[in-house]
């Protein structure tokens, strides 16, 4: 039984950047418990000698040819930017 | 307390696709912003990435250039955070199934001696965008031209123990992707940058210390300047009692110092998981052995070759190697004057310091192989003596002459620089000089020997350097012996 609290909601939901209510969290830690309760219990499965599966589709990739295809698109691509200036997409200060 | 420095390096290449690795968005270089990011690169709803082949190749050749074992499934995952110069949130990376396995390179140390480093692994992911944080109030700008460009992130065993060693390890990597022409390796531009993990041991200590992740090293300089300052900062709290913090410092190279990326910290945590957009990437043994078909001879191979086949001695033969665009021009002179050693004594000498000098790259080298080999021929023919074949030399690189093999005798000509070896013409020299120093001719005869040198430099004073050495030596003896 994995139990999630409070400060590991927090947290996670912190590192996805969403907002979660205070009234939300125990419904929300509730919620994420059962799911890792679920992988536990896949865990408890004999998977010795089974290829680990890394896509539903039993496919692999297509390679593209090395080709440049795009255009230069950027006036339209920018009308839909919030902010821009000198072609750059402008966004709240980021300092390192 | 005695420490030992651990060192490992993670390396990022640029590789030199036409297009980016999941779009076909070009990676040429230094285009005007935003003008070669697409749908994809903007990470924009709907879109999906799509695998470029060569990508898979050129990391292909990496693997098998260091020995390593090439999986043939390997798969992309995502690696979770959020920085605006990565639009999606994440970057496509490979954490688990890696395209190219454990392998290793040989270094030279100081001593001569060789060390063997491993290669932990290699994994193809995307670039990121670049910030830039001035100009703007309040405001960061991005450029996604860079986003999307493929990389393959190198990583080391923690196998140094020294910054020279890692210069050493970064500098062979380095030579060893340009010889593949799976990157242009150009530092000053990004397309070969290298993060550092560096922690100190109590010598004769078996476990490691917490270590440091240095950012954004850009040069082989660097790479020794920062891993020394880091030394220090954490002998200092060692030897103070304290406790290294694990954590990502970035170096300043201006101040010379690393400090702490704490914003780097929280973001630690990536949740990678399979990039549900992407199918596992295959590659065949087949396919995997006619890449290895394709791979030149590598840096070890050549200076081996030059060794044995040409006779050289293994300090001319590695200086030689490590520039693919050196080893190719040296090989040409080489070819065409037929003297290994001549022809090596000339490149590593005269043709690198000029280059040095002038902040040169090889491959920029303004005099080109045969306008060398022309030069060259008429040191070896005695027109003109090995000094004054320097002056000819900087006159072409100077830009005097045309390009071809014939410069060198259109500037021996111009510049009357022919050697003398008409013995007439070399007497009468010699008596002139002889008549003009009747007191070191006393001197010499009295059994001061060593003033040979003295006649030789007048002598050759006197004939501006043309006079044929080996011929001034003996008749200037035979005429002070007489």
């Amino acid at each position: 039984m994995s139990r999630l609290d409070k400060s590991d909601v927090e947290k996670i939901a912190f590192l996805a950047r969403l907002g979660v209510d205070e009234q939300d969290m125990p419904e929300y830690a509730a919620n994420l418990s059962n799911i890792l309760d679920m992988v536990e219990q896949l865990n408890s499965v004999d998977t010795d000698g089974v290829k680990p599966m890394a896509h539903p589709l039993d496919a692999v990739q297509r390679l593209r040819a090395d080709e440049v295809t795009e255009v230069n698109d950027r006036e339209n691509l920018q009308s839909h930017a919030p902010e821009t200036a000198e072609g750059l997409y402008l966004v709240p200060r980021v300092v390192e | 307390m005695q420490w030992e420095v651990v060192i490992g390096l993670e390396i990022h290449v640029q590789l030199s696709t036409k297009s980016k690795i999941f779009s076909g968005a070009s990676t040429a270089y230094g285009a005007e912003p935003n003008t070669q990011a697409c749908t994809v690169d903007l990470g924009l709803p709907g879109v999906l990435p799509v695998f470029n082949g060569e990508a898979l190749k050129k990391s292909v050749m990496f693997g098998l250039a260091v020995g390593a074992q090439i999986n043939e499934r390997s798969v992309f995952d995502r690696k979770n955070y959020f920085y605006p110069d990565s639009p999606k949130a994440y970057q496509i990376s490979q954490l688990y199934y890696p395209v190219v396995g454990e392998g290793h390179i040989d270094i030279v140390l100081e001593d001569g001696s060789q060390k063997r480093i491993g290669v932990t692994r290699a994994h193809m992911e995307e670039d990121a965008g670049k910030s830039l944080h001035e100009n703007f109030h309040k405001q960061t700008g991005i450029d996604l031209n860079r986003a999307g460009t493929p990389l393959l992130e190198i990583v080391s065993e923690p196998d140094m123990r020294s910054p020279k060693e890692a210069v050493a390890y970064m500098r062979k990597i380095h030579s060893i992707v340009r010889y593949l022409g799976i990157s242009d390796g150009n530092m000053q531009e990004g397309s070969f940058r290298c993060d550092a993990n560096v922690s100190l041991r109590p010598k004769g200590q078996e476990e490691f210390g917490t270590r440091a992740e240095l950012k954004n090293i850009n040069s082989f300089r660097f790479v020794e300047k920062a891993i020394n300052v880091e030394i220090e900062r954490q002998m200092d709290i060692l030897e103070s009692g304290g406790t290294v913090t694990q954590e990502t410092r970035l170096y300043d190279s201006e101040k010379n110092e690393t400090r702490s990326m704490r914003s780097k910290e929280e973001a630690n945590d990536y949740r990678y998981f399979p990039d549900p957009d992407l199918l596992p990437i295959v590659i065949s043994a087949e396919e995997i052995e006619a890449i290895r078909k394709t791979l030149p001879e590598l840096p070890d191979a050549k200076c081996a070759r030059y060794m044995e086949q040409l006779g050289l001695s293994e300090k001319d033969a590695r200086a030689l190697t490590v520039d693919r665009d050196m080893a190719e021009y040296y090989e040409q002179v080489q070819q065409a004057v037929d003297d290994a050693k001549m022809a090596a004594n000339w490149l590593l000498g005269e043709v690198s310091a000029m280059n040095n000098k002038n902040g040169l790259e090889f491959k920029d080298c303004p005099v080109n192989a045969v306008q060398l080999t022309g030069l060259l021929k008429r040191v070896k023919d005695n027109t003109i003596s090995g000094k004054i074949a320097k002056e000819v030399f900087e006159a072409m690189f100077t830009g005097e002459g045309s390009g071809g093999e014939g410069d060198a005798d259109t500037i021996i000509d111009k510049k009357g620089l022919k050697q003398i070896t008409d013995t007439g013409a070399i007497e009468a020299i010699i008596d002139e000089v002889i008549a003009n120093n009747p007191g070191q001719v006393a001197e010499f005869q009295s059994g001061k020997d060593k003033l040979i040198g003295f006649f030789v430099g007048q002598v050759m004073k006197a004939s501006k350097g043309k006079a044929n050495p080996g011929q001034v030596n003996q008749i200037l003896m035979q005429k002070l012996r007489s």
